[in-house]
């Protein structure tokens, strides 16, 4: 429902400012125009989507992801005082970081949920310090390689798709660090 | 040549042998991982179309024109460009909608333009904030999501700014 009002309130938004301003002779050759360039874009970017998501699927069977989850449990250990002492949420909140770094999206959703109802146990539907630091790590992306945006950037013909990259890390570094920061800060606020 | 040039051509080398080294069939995970490509590509085409029709609707009504110049103060104070109001609002929100706002933006400026890369450095490292809260905590029958929502919205206006910052820094505008 929250993308049906979206949608709307932008169609209508639209249609409202351009009766305003006397574009409303515009609005029609755009729907069109917006149609097709979804379906260009999506054509466009389809090599360098699956050749990336190709290349993920590899590293994650040659073991890096368990490589990387076992590289995360020393941080975690810090993160996540009181949940990294059972063995199981520590597994599965380390793989399902592991699968987000990889841009594994489909892998990592299930290991998350299954690491925040083991966290969740016993709470009565209030979350912990823990689990709300998870989920916000999970708001903040870790992905190593923007495969969507490279492929958008690629199919609108940059000369490098993947140049934004350090710009990518360095940002998704400083969020994460915010996120973490207020998350460790808010806690006390929110009994 | 620059670093990033390099990135593509020797990840692929690397991943190659190391595939080799261990025994796995990187053609098979190959092929695998593009199939799964492709169908991220089908579940989210369909949405594209929705959301790119409003987003031309709202840019050729003069709505995202007056969005940008409401914000402009705020927004050149920070340094981040104005014209890329519309994807500070939806990004929280929705996933394609920030692809459809994001590409949008990309084509009309350039994606070797200043604006293009902030674009692309805002969509790249950020997730759908609203969505993945609802999904962990849906999931796990929380009703009190605490701090959590104030925590990842500080992270996502952190990383607003970060994107301008680090764009201006390492491609100069």
């Amino acid at each position: 429902m929250a993308m049906a009002r979206l949608w709307t309130g932008m169609v209508v938004l639209s249609f409202f400012f351009a009766a305003l301003s006397g574009n409303l002779s515009l609005l029609g050759p755009a729907a069109l125009e917006g149609a097709s360039a979804a379906v260009q874009l999506c054509i466009s970017m389809a090599g360098i989507l699956c050749l990336w998501s190709g290349v993920m699927e590899l590293m994650n069977q040659c073991g890096l992801s368990s490589l990387l989850a076992r590289a995360f449990r020393p941080l975690l250990r810090r993160l996540l005082p009181q949940s990294s002492r059972d063995p199981e949420v520590l597994a599965a909140v380390s793989a399902n970081l592991s699968a987000n770094m990889l841009g594994l999206g489909n892998a990592a959703t299930p290991l998350g949920i299954r690491a925040c109802r083991a966290m969740a146990r016993g709470c009565g539907g209030v979350a912990s310090d823990d689990l709300c630091l998870l989920v916000v790590l999970n708001t903040a992306s870790i992905q190593l390689l923007p495969t969507t945006v490279a492929g958008v950037r690629g199919a609108l013909g940059a000369a490098d798709p993947f140049d934004i990259l350090p710009a990518v890390w360095l940002t998704s570094l400083v969020s994460l660090a915010a996120g973490l920061a207020a998350a460790k800060l808010l806690a006390r606020l929110y009994p | 040549m620059s670093l990033s040039t390099l990135i593509v051509p020797a990840l692929l080398c690397a991943t190659a042998v190391f595939a080799m080294r261990r025994r796995v069939d990187a053609y098979a995970a190959l092929c695998r991982g593009a199939e799964e490509g492709l169908s991220a590509l089908v579940r989210i085409f369909p949405s594209l179309v929705a959301l790119l029709t409003a987003v031309y609707l709202f840019r050729a009504s003069g709505a995202t024109a007056f969005l940008g110049r409401a914000l402009s103060p705020v927004l050149t104070l920070l340094g981040i460009p104005p014209e890329t109001a519309p994807l500070l609002l939806i990004r929280p929100i929705s996933g394609s909608g920030a692809l459809a706002v994001g590409s949008e933006l990309m084509e009309t400026y350039g994606p070797d333009s200043h604006i293009g890369r902030v674009a692309a450095v805002m969509l790249g490292s950020s997730e759908t904030t609203f969505y993945t809260v609802a999904v962990y905590f849906g999931a796990a029958g929380i009703r009190k999501t605490r701090h959590t929502i104030p925590a990842a919205l500080c992270a996502d206006l952190t990383m607003f700014f970060t994107s301008a910052l680090a764009v201006r820094v390492l491609f100069g505008s």
